[in-house]
């Protein structure tokens, strides 16, 4: 299948959804769905006049900066508990059991413990995704070949070439999809913390719209959440998974 | 320089593996680890590289420096043929251009084409990853190379070819080698000393020089004399009749 036709089979499916949108607003109204390019004009709107800027800047900081913090802390634990099998037993179970814990705990949580905009919002997603790395960056460490860990070996490979050359491909076809999921992630979580919050992200914004039952605002908002949580993919992972895809 | 075995024993659980090795490998040598399939030859070889450690006995090495040709080439799949090559260098700390100057010669010199460099092992034939495993292992310039059964998946003519190639690079290296195989023609073709393992668990039962064989007639021939040796007859009937 070549780049066009494959583009076009990806954009079929956004038209059988915008379709079905203006289906359901045919047939139950505005109040229970606006117009799909009334929602659209609304997106425009507010990201063309500015007022769009702040919530989204609050938002995508507290998204990132939590999964990159999560990133970061299912890395550093995966590593030791990889080479170091008792660890990596131990760690099982806890991981699991974090990744079993709803995320709207986190947030009641992390409300007490921290408050409103004291980064309730970045530990929420932190916390939420972090098990869900070291999980797939474990898997990735145990599934690597150990043809290859001999071979580097035998070549007297130093740790750090053993670890750009040798693991780190390794790990990176088991941690891509992990940390797409995990990004995608970031952003419900975070938005969902600041709704219960009625903070100053999209959140907050989606909290207004719906105090003031403006159902097109709402899901313009929404709109621009999925737009960004695209685009954050598109500019995050995109390399990592052509890295993958090469190497596969 | 040499490898050394010493009354070396290995078993693997309850069952064991190699029984009473004695073995020398001096410089220069290319010897052939000969036996049937599951005799201890790999596990020779492994032990040779330090891979694995004996149960009893002693494997000292005197060489300053081993590479490793294995049965699958293990090539890194992220990376191209020139990396690849260059893999060893960089574990000594080589600089790239550097390394990968030498990488280039020596893989043009084992039949690898300019286009070929850049590809990455999954569009590389059979033929060429192994190639290309064997210019990692020569590119570290090791005084010791050991090959276990590198061609055993390749078909009977480029298996040849290589074999000639693996052949003139030692001479002119003058790097000792230690090469297992089952293939009785392949270890007259490459031998200057030809050991011979019994079925399991593994213990030398002929040890004996030989002259390389320069062409397949000349190889079969001396392949032929070889199993009518009494030694080994002897070793292929204790292995239940199985040939190697």
């Amino acid at each position: 299948m070549g780049a066009a036709e494959r583009a076009l089979w990806s954009l079929s499916g956004l038209v059988v959804l915008a379709l079905a949108w203006a289906g359901g607003h045919a047939a139950y109204g505005p109040f229970v769905l606006p117009r799909p390019d009334e929602t659209v004009a609304t997106a425009f709107d507010l990201v063309g006049s500015g007022a769009a800027g702040a919530a989204v800047l609050a938002t995508a900081g507290q998204a990132l900066l939590g999964w990159a913090i999560g990133l970061g802390i299912g890395l550093a634990l995966a590593f030791p508990a990889g080479f170091l099998a008792p660890l990596g037993l131990a760690a099982r179970p806890v991981a699991t059991l974090l990744v079993a814990m709803p995320p709207v705990a986190w947030i009641v949580l992390a409300l007490i413990w921290f408050g409103p905009g004291g980064g309730a919002d970045a530990f929420t997603v932190a916390v939420t995704v972090a098990p869900m790395l070291f999980g797939a960056a474990l898997q990735g460490l145990a599934s690597r070949d150990p043809a290859l860990d001999e071979m580097a070996a035998q070549f007297r490979a130093p740790p750090l070439v053993r670890l750009t050359d040798v693991i780190a491909p390794q790990l990176l076809s088991h941690l891509a999809p992990a940390a797409g999921a995990a990004l995608g992630f970031s952003w419900k979580v975070c938005v969902m913390a600041e709704v219960m919050a009625s903070g100053a992200g999209i959140g907050g914004q989606l909290a207004i719209a719906r105090a003031h039952l403006d159902l097109p605002a709402t899901f313009a908002w929404l709109l621009i959440l999925v737009a960004l949580a695209l685009l954050s993919d598109t500019l995050l992972l995109w390399p990592l998974r052509r890295r993958t895809a090469a190497a596969r | 320089m040499s490898l050394t075995f010493a009354g070396v024993s290995l078993a693997f659980g309850a069952e064991p593996v190699l029984s009473g090795i004695d073995l020398t490998v001096a410089a220069g040598e290319f010897v052939v680890l000969l036996g049937p399939s599951g005799c201890g030859k790999t596990t020779m070889l492994r032990l040779a590289s330090g891979a694995l450690k004996p149960g009893r006995g002693t494997v000292t090495s005197g060489f300053a420096r081993a590479a490793v040709v294995y049965q699958t080439p293990r090539l890194l799949g992220w990376m191209d043929a020139l990396d690849n090559a260059a893999f060893g260098m960089k574990s000594l700390g080589v600089r790239r251009a550097e390394r990968r100057e030498r990488a280039r010669a020596i893989l043009m010199r084992l039949g690898l084409a300019e286009a070929d460099l850049a590809k990455r092992p999954s569009r590389l034939s059979g033929g060429m990853a192994q190639r290309v495993a064997f210019a990692r292992a020569l590119a570290v310039e090791p005084d010791f190379i050991l090959m276990d059964e590198p061609f055993a998946a390749l078909e009977a003519g480029l298996r040849r070819r290589l074999q000639d190639l693996v052949r003139a690079e030692t001479e002119r290296s003058g790097v000792a080698a230690l090469f297992v195989t089952h293939d009785v023609a392949e270890a007259t073709r490459l031998a200057s000393r030809i050991v011979v393992l019994s079925a399991r668990p593994g213990r030398i039962v002929a040890d004996f020089a030989n002259a390389p064989a320069r062409e397949a007639a000349e190889a079969f021939e001396a392949a032929a004399a070889l199993l009518r040796r009494s030694d080994v007859a002897a070793a292929i009937n204790a292995a239940g009749g199985e040939e190697f």
